[in-house]
């Protein structure tokens, strides 16, 4: 109870019962209110002090102030260092005695400088600390014309507020088949608030045969709410490619987001077996709305635009396909 | 003869307090059942304290907290002005702990603070505290380890002066304001560094828009939208952590829980208002009475009458009130972000309440708010961000560590603001304020024009002359930065882990400007040492511990550095704290 009642209340007898007994002890801890310094050699001068004191009206003008202190200071508690805050209006300034330190800032002795600077082990308080990061902004069904697709696509990093290692991955299966995946690690590099370089390695599962890339781009946020990546990869057999994503969140309601997304991806050269040609490959539109039951847990709805140009197009269509396919989708964005 | 009559009837309110319990004529709620015990009120000059474990429900879902003799609160501990305490601090707890007493003077190995003053508690270890009290008011007491001053590590601590105080009062009780959190703060803390708008669900939305166009036209609240974007924030980003997770104590009670403290009409009541929470700011107001401000964080102030204060983390207010003819008023303690309140009564008898008012409108942040000139309006908003990168982009030089002591000192604002250079550049520094200004009479937004009489800085003067004197020597100049969205904060731009410690020379009188540059309020709490709020013109104003900042801010104070030793400097909020916002200021002969 934090009722601390300044003058007895109507409590019942009981209560003050109660108090007398528990009053006993205490007023004994009172009467040994100084055991503390009974170690000490010059505990036995402090009561004194409080009596010729009287710290109400003491003038800091008084020498014995000073005196005072640093007998007291001896006494290795740090020592009668008052704070006379509570005494003020005494004219400080006024007063240039030979003591070079004003009043407030007692002599120092062995004691004060032990109990300052204590021994420590090495110990750091409030450091770094390794954060990490894992969303599945994509992980969805979506209705395909050749049938049914799983579409994911996920990033995330571990690191510190400056240096972060990042993974990308994305990937497609569909009728149970796994149509393209890849997975991505960079280092990536705070130049700025707002900009990252990233750099590192992007591994191809699928289309065709694995491949292999490097890959060195910039990530960040021209402005509020919009995440932008620009990597350029260069591949096995002298292949090279850019892409660029955005996504951006608009809020209907505070758990309501619509998320438009994009991809585009450009090609230094024909890749027939994989279905790429030199030139704009292909561009990925989707407005995907969320409904955030939690953070981290939003179950979406969308439609996804899908386009190939040039010469991926034209393999597209050479094989049969069509080069622009518009899907349903639904899904899962989650967070870890 | 004061001190004995005050030891005597503490007992006396002790001793009521466990009798009603234990008779089960305190009205507990039912879900609190099985909780910690009340705080026990302890004084005296010997204590012992164990920090455990406790289970407890404030939520209606069992939790275990990390408690201070079983209750959370902890102990409300009373020591006496002159007397030499002795605390022995037990650790029950399987990692290490610690307590710091705020705002008290005493030798660094006292202080509590691990890495700094001492090794911290182990696990089944002990340390025993002991030291002069020097001074007298209303404190409190808290861990300085992890995450467990959220968790439960916090109590209120009083000294009685040995001199009369001077107000009367016929009834005294602490009322200290806490956040708690069913979820463990340091998932808290990895969710914010993972998505640092988590836990804030009023941004602004495509709704907010269609209403901005109507009110102000499409112009003004695209031009408007756009200043915003482009500095990456949004106004709505009043508190990091908001009342979707947390649920606001007073002494340890939820708003269902109704802590109510009695009176009798025409007593005099002595509120010691005592803000422990880890993340929370509060405003508070007792609807139907006037508060008389009687001293800020433990040190008289001259008595200034108002409605309503906001009391920053970890900052204290005493105040007198005269409940009169109502039955019942409420203690009404709204968070800053509006996303929930701490509530209590006063009342005459247990069991009454009196209707809880709803919390105020949500303010948002204007740029005027961040310091980014007189741009009240969303049309002018476009022109900020485009000097603020121009801004950011200054090559400042050697400014970093320069001795200001010729600048302009008092933060009378009006001028571009100068930033240090580790500040340029710096992927840790989201926003650099551009024209600070002191706000000392600002009640601060979401307080502005509200028809109350709000209690701002420039209100507060210590009951006393400047304690020191002298003029400082010299002035040190420091920025609080951060960056919103990595949820990094820091002084400078420089991170604790990267730092160097601030050194002062035992004995020196020096200045401390802090300029605001990010768009968060911050306390700013020296131990071991004063901070002797200035006004302006370079005035003393105030004695205080723990000085708010508010974004767009710049403010200066001075500091007497005659306490030899390493002491933490830091923001109180927990979470800037733990990320970096944290200097050591080593005080050297």
């Amino acid at each position: 109870m934090a009722a601390l009642r300044k003058f007895p209340t109507p409590t019942s007898r009981a209560a003050a019962l109660a108090a007398a007994l528990v009053a006993a002890p205490l007023s004994a801890l009172g009467a040994d209110e100084h055991a503390g310094h009974a170690r000490h050699p010059a505990a036995p001068a402090e009561p004194m002090a409080h009596g010729a004191m009287d710290h109400g009206e003491m003038g800091h003008g008084d020498e014995a102030s000073d005196d005072m202190e640093m007998q007291h200071g001896q006494g290795g508690h740090g020592g009668m260092r008052m704070d006379h805050g509570t005494h003020g209006g005494t004219g400080h300034a006024q007063r240039s005695s030979a003591v070079s330190r004003p009043p407030n800032v007692p002599a120092l002795t062995d004691a004060d400088r032990a109990a300052a600077f204590p021994v420590l082990s090495a110990h750091s308080p409030h450091g770094r600390s390794l954060n990490s990061f894992l969303l599945f902004d994509k992980l969805e069904y979506q209705d395909a014309d050749d049938g049914s697709a799983l579409v994911w696509d996920a990033k995330g990093w571990i690191g510190g507020n400056v240096d972060r290692l990042w993974v990308r991955s994305e990937g497609e299966r569909t009728n149970g088949r796994t149509e393209r995946a890849e997975f991505q690690a960079l280092w990536g590099h705070a130049i700025g608030p707002w900009w990252d370089l990233v750099g590192g390695l992007r591994q191809d599962f699928k289309p065709g045969s694995p491949q292999t890339w490097g890959g060195f781009g910039i990530q960040g946020m021209p402005f509020y709410g919009l995440e932008t990546e620009v990597t350029a990869y260069l591949g096995e057999g002298g292949q090279s490619s850019l892409r660029l994503e955005g996504d951006y969140s608009l809020l209907l309601t505070n758990r309501l987001i619509l998320q438009p997304t994009t991809e585009i991806n450009l090609y230094g050269r024909n890749d027939r077996e994989r279905g790429v040609g030199s030139g704009l490959g292909d561009v990925e539109a989707g407005l995907r709305l969320r409904y955030e039951f939690t953070r981290q847990f939003a179950p979406y709805l969308g439609v996804t635009w899908n386009r190939l140009y040039g010469e991926s197009g034209d393999l597209a269509r050479a094989k049969g396909e069509d080069d622009e396919e518009t899907r349903f989708v639904a899904g899962i964005r989650l967070w870890f | 003869m004061h001190c004995k009559t005050s030891r005597r009837t503490f007992v006396k309110g002790l001793a009521a307090g466990g009798l009603l319990a234990g008779f089960g004529l305190w009205r507990a709620p039912v879900w609190a059942l099985g909780g910690p015990d009340r705080p026990a009120l302890l004084s005296g000059s010997d204590f012992d304290l164990a920090i455990g474990e406790t289970p407890v429900n404030l939520t209606g879902s069992p939790r275990i907290a990390t408690t201070i003799n079983g209750s959370l609160p902890g102990p409300t501990l009373r020591w006496r002005e002159g007397d030499t305490v002795t605390l022995r601090v037990r650790n029950r707890l399987d990692e290490d702990t610690s307590i710091h007493w705020h705002g008290i003077l005493l030798p660094a190995n006292m202080d509590g603070v691990p890495g700094l003053s001492f090794d911290g508690i182990a696990p089944g270890g002990l340390y025993e505290y002991r030291f002069k009290v020097k001074q007298s008011g209303t404190y409190w007491y808290h861990g300085h380890s992890g995450f467990q001053e959220q968790t439960g590590v916090y109590g209120a601590l009083i000294v009685d002066p040995r001199e009369p105080e001077p107000f009367q009062y016929e009834r005294d009780y602490v009322v200290m304001l806490s956040d708690w959190t069913d979820e463990n703060p340091a998932r808290v803390l990895k969710k914010l560094k993972k998505q640092s708008g988590y836990y804030n669900f009023h941004k602004r939305t495509v709704g907010d828009f269609i209403a901005d166009v109507g009110e102000h036209g499409w112009a003004a609240t695209v031009a408007e939208r756009k200043a915003w974007a482009a500095m990456r924030m949004t106004p709505t980003d009043l508190a990091d952590v908001s009342g979707y997770t947390y649920t606001y104590l007073l002494n340890g009670q939820a708003p269902a829980g109704n802590w109510t403290g009695l009176f009798r009409p025409g007593e005099r009541v002595r509120l010691r208002f005592i803000n422990a929470s880890a993340m929370t700011y509060f405003d508070v107001r007792i609807p139907g009475l006037k508060m008389t401000v009687v001293a800020a964080d433990g040190q008289y102030v001259e008595p200034v009458s108002v409605d309503e204060f906001r009391i920053a983390v970890a900052e204290t207010y005493d105040v007198i009130v005269e409940p009169q003819d109502a039955e019942a008023y409420t203690l009404f303690a709204q968070s800053l972000d509006r996303s929930g309140y701490a509530r209590g009564t006063l009342a005459r008898r247990e069991g009454l309440s009196a209707p809880v008012p709803a919390p105020d409108p949500r303010p948002r942040l204007s740029m005027a708010d961040m310091g980014h000139g007189g741009m009240e309006h969303g049309a002018h908003g476009s022109t900020a961000p485009a000097a603020h990168e121009g801004m950011a982009g200054m090559d400042h030089g050697d400014m970093a560590d320069m001795d200001h002591g010729a600048m302009n000192h008092g933060g009378a604002g009006g001028e571009m603001q100068v930033h240090p250079a580790s500040e340029t550049g710096s992927p840790l520094v989201d926003m650099q304020t551009m024209m600070p200004t002191a706000k000392l009479d600002d009640p601060g937004f979401g307080l502005r024009d509200n028809g109350r009489r709000v209690l701002t800085y420039a209100d507060l003067r210590s009951a006393f002359a400047d304690p020191d004197g002298r003029a400082p020597g010299r002035t040190l100049e420091l920025h609080l930065t951060g960056h919103m969205e990595k949820f990094a904060w820091s002084f400078d731009g420089i991170p604790f882990a990267d730092a160097e410690p601030l050194r002062l020379k035992y004995g020196e009188r020096l200045r401390i400007v802090l300029v605001n540059d990010t768009m968060m309020t911050h306390p700013i709490h020296l131990h071991g040492m004063w901070s002797d709020l200035e006004d302006e013109q370079g005035n003393f104003l105030v004695r205080k511990h723990t000085l708010d900042m508010p974004p767009g801010s710049k403010r200066s104070y001075r500091v007497t550095a005659n306490a030899l030793g390493r002491w933490a400097y830091h923001c109180h909020l927990m979470f800037h704290m733990e990320t970096g916002m944290f200097r050591e200021v080593r005080v050297e002969e």
